[in-house]
């Protein structure tokens, strides 16, 4: 009786597992099977054409001025955000409100921070729907990304080499970028990858900062709109499926390449020395 | 680190001593700020969204009960009532999580104590390559493979409707379930196992009664992420709910979830419409805070 | 340690770089195309293709450069009286309030078709059956001689020009519209909904209709260009630009002389709107 009541959990886990890998793979495999017939040069590196024969470059553009903007903010405030939490702060209230706030930041919904985006930096900062609007959005909502990954490499280093650098005399400042922060860099640089994944997956906030308009930026003020955005109107606006699925391979194998760089980084920077 | 360069600067700067001070002052405070820049983002979103949605209620007569259980939402004629998306809120994450969460675990169970080596470390980093894949997508395959087979083969009048909204989310939630889920039970003490297997439990006995419980907060905290995931997605959702403004009363009606909703009409509102719009967002809002507030009591249970 | 440093370094640097050279690369490709003016348009997503077309080729013969958001005809109204957008785009009569405000050229005519699904056997109705359908009284296809199927009403979302023009024509209001109609942002999400469920209906502007969709006669009458000019057809609507008069720069005086000129309305006709001329 017992042995029947293992067999049918066990058979139950393998199905389980089954159907989670085959659920995933049929999406995956559905969207290359789907959008493999447009990829193509000139779709990827064409101008955007309204008559529908043209390329998504404007929108690979866009994306790109939306990653470098927020990280350009968003790494110098994330990573020195968490040297203050575990280098400088004593323990205490204040540090429990900065992790609090930090931590409810991770679990807010995407659309709200659009609603915050639009009433804040479109309306009452005057950016306008524009790359700089969304941007800014996009820092707020990596941020604690950032922060959490500094400060989880930051924990790893080890204190004989903060107490070894001290001991030498040198201020704290100068242990902290000569000695720390080297040390800590492969997990603050995977931390960093990390977030630009989730700036290019974003869709939801960019949409109501950004707008949707579909030409090649020509400043950071423009209205544009990512490859995310894009993707979800031709589907919404067009039906274009397989339009949808080709911006998804594009982007599928954009954040497969960030996830296996973010993993070289940190081997080859771990096997570095130690 | 090298100790020459090092002993020179050293020297350097100990003949500034007061400069050195100064700029070490500066740094610290330089750190706290941008430490504290999270708090006031915070701050900001939570006034800015608040105030812009209390502001129908507070200055304009609106009555946040009306708002609150109005089953009509028709904002051409000044009529605001979000109980329809509420409920469809709440059916499209609890229907999500009956169908997410047992898959979800059993997975993790599998890969953390069932699954051959070579197997797991193929699938785990697969699946976590999948929480990263933007959710439009999941979208897009929503709206061109399970409508249509909702339609086709299952005979519903419409594919858009509750049923795909639940399908489309617990898919989502898959791989954020399965990946904590799976990290947690992997961090049970495999002296917990090891005990249990010599008193003569069996190997998925053991796994049931007491690496499972083990890992109970890891597990509760996997689930919770999902739940607010599912509640809190849109753009994947707008494709597939077609967005009726009706109280759903079976699986097969099309619904307007709360984040829809403020998506949808986000766009080209204006005045009082748009406040609600941000209204809206304060219930989501809500739902978000109660839940991560569960999550912070679980955890802090966790480590006790 | 060194090693480590540098190639921590290098690392940050490249991919802060990487992102930036994208950045660099098209700043001066933009310096090259020398735009010097940005007209910003935003509005009806019924006008926005044929907008997106003028643009296109606008472009190509003046010094110009054209920002077109398609967010809903009230959205556009709102935008250019608020100074948001030069001009804004609108797919239904401006109300009193807005007319006060705002000036508007007709720059084209449009009309707007019910459609089905190309195997639904319904090709004619009366505006009361639209109306009938519209706000649930009649609730199956049979009743109108089609096949023994529920109805699915597809809507466009609260706010668009061709719903407002939609529903005044035809005579029903918002309040009215049966709730359990699928609510579709956009022309071509109607079209595609409809497309794939043999239970739909839904209306779209001339602009979309193509053969993966059923056309329906009102009231007898086909939904033709000459039959919208003719005033037999009366489910039609004027696309309007429209602008605070003393916001309208020259740029944006030129795009609006150009759309007027033949060749503008050459292009309307193509894309499937009626010249007004």
């Amino acid at each position: 009786m017992r042995k029947l009541k293992d067999n049918l959990l066990l058979t139950l886990l393998w199905f389980a597992a089954f159907l989670t890998v085959a659920v995933l793979v049929t999406i995956v495999g559905y969207i290359f099977y789907k959008g493999m017939g447009l990829i193509s040069f000139n779709f990827i590196f064409g101008d955007y054409s309204p008559s529908g024969d043209g390329g998504i470059w404007p929108m690979v553009v866009t994306t790109i001025y939306t990653i470098a903007i927020s990280l350009i903010i968003a790494t110098p405030v994330g990573i020195l955000a968490a040297v203050y939490l575990q280098e400088y702060a004593k323990q205490g209230k204040l540090v429990r409100l900065i992790r609090f706030a930090t931590e409810s930041l991770t679990g807010i919904p995407s659309i709200i921070y659009g609603l915050f985006g639009a009433v804040f930096f479109v309306t009452t900062l005057k950016l306008g729907m524009s790359i700089i609007s969304a941007s800014l959005t996009l820092t707020i909502i990596v941020l604690p990304v950032i922060i959490r990954t500094t400060e989880e490499s930051l924990k790893t280093v080890p204190r004989t080499y903060r107490e070894g650098s001290l001991a030498l005399g040198t201020t704290k400042l100068q242990t902290l970028y000569k000695v720390i922060l080297p040390s800590a860099m492969p997990g603050i640089l995977s931390g960093l990858i990390l977030s630009m994944g989730r700036i290019i997956g974003e869709s939801a906030a960019i949409f109501l900062t950004a707008g949707t308009v579909a030409a090649m930026p020509s400043s950071i003020f423009s209205s544009a709109r990512t490859l995310t955005v894009h993707s979800f109107l031709v589907t919404q606006e067009a039906g274009d499926i397989e339009l949808a699925a080709a911006i998804g391979i594009v982007l599928i194998v954009i954040i497969l390449i960030l996830n296996f760089s973010a993993t070289f980084i940190s081997k080859k920077l771990n096997k570095a020395d130690y | 680190m090298t100790s020459l360069p090092l002993k020179k600067e050293t020297e350097k700067i100990g003949k500034s001593n007061k400069r050195k001070y100064r700029l070490e002052k500066f740094s610290g405070n330089l750190f706290l700020f941008c430490a504290l820049l999270s708090v006031i983002s915070l701050l900001l979103i939570i006034c800015f969204v608040f105030y812009k949605g209390a502001h129908p209620f507070l200055a304009e007569g609106y009555r946040f009960l009306d708002f609150l259980l109005g089953s009509d939402w028709v904002p051409s004629e000044d009529k605001f009532g979000i109980l329809p998306m509420i409920i469809a809120s709440l059916y499209a994450t609890i229907g999500a999580l009956i169908i997410g969460v047992p898959i979800g675990l059993l997975t993790a169970i599998f890969l953390a104590e069932i699954a051959p080596k070579s197997i797991a470390k193929i699938i785990s980093p697969a699946v976590q390559l999948l929480a990263g894949i933007p959710s439009v997508l999941y979208g897009v395959f929503g709206l061109a493979i399970i409508v249509p087979f909702l339609q086709n083969h299952l005979g519903l009048i419409k594919g858009q409707s509750l049923v795909a909204v639940i399908l489309v989310l617990a898919i989502m939630m898959l791989p954020t379930v399965v990946t904590v889920a799976e990290t947690s039970i992997r961090a049970v003490p495999k002296t917990y196992r090891e005990g249990s297997l010599a008193l003569g439990a069996s190997p998925i006995g053991t796994i049931f009664k007491v690496v499972v419980p083990a890992a109970k907060s890891g597990i509760m905290t996997a689930i919770v992420l999902g739940m607010g995931r599912a509640i809190g997605e849109t753009m994947a959702v707008i494709l597939v709910a077609g967005n009726s403004l009706i109280i759903p009363t079976s699986l097969t009606d099309s619904v307007r979830p709360l984040t829809t909703n403020i998506a949808l009409e986000m766009g080209y509102a204006f005045g009082t419409h748009q406040e609600m719009l941000f209204a809206t967002g304060i219930v989501l809002f809500s739902f978000i805070l109660i839940l991560n507030f569960t999550l912070a009591r679980i955890s802090s249970k966790g480590g006790n | 340690m060194g090693y480590k440093i540098k190639m921590a370094m290098l690392m940050l640097c490249l991919t802060l770089l990487l992102s930036a050279c994208g950045v660099k690369k098209e700043e001066k490709k933009g310096a090259s195309a020398h735009h010097s003016h940005t007209l910003a348009i935003s509005g009806s997503t019924s006008v926005g293709p044929l907008a997106e077309k003028l643009a296109e080729k606008y472009e190509e013969i003046d010094n110009i450069k054209i920002e077109i958001n398609q967010i809903g005809s009230s959205a556009g109204i709102t935008n250019a009286i608020n100074d948001v957008s030069e001009i804004g785009m609108s797919s239904r009569e401006l109300k009193e309030e807005e007319k006060a405000r705002l000036q508007e050229t007709i720059i084209a005519y449009d009309g707007i078709v019910v459609v089905t699904h190309p195997s639904n056997k319904v090709k004619d109705l009366t505006m009361e059956q639209i109306k009938d359908i519209f706000t649930g009284k009649i609730t199956n296809w049979k009743d109108l001689g089609g096949d023994d199927l529920e109805i699915v009403v597809v809507s466009r979302e609260d706010g668009s020009g061709s719903r407002d023009a939609f529903q005044e024509i035809v005579g029903y209001s918002s309040g009215e519209l049966i709730r359990n109609a699928i609510v579709a942002s956009g022309n071509g999400n109607i079209k595609t909904t409809v497309a794939t469920n043999k239970h739909a209906v839904g209306f779209i502007s001339f602009e979309y209709i193509d053969e993966s969709v059923s056309t329906v006669n009102v009231n007898g009458v086909e939904a033709t260009a000459e039959n919208v000019l003719a005033q037999k057809y009366s489910l039609a609507r004027p696309f309007l630009f429209v602008h605070k008069e003393e916001s309208l720069t020259e740029e944006g005086q030129r795009f609006i002389d150009y759309i007027l000129s033949p060749e503008g309305q050459a292009i309307a006709a193509e894309t499937g709107a009626i010249p007004i001329k």
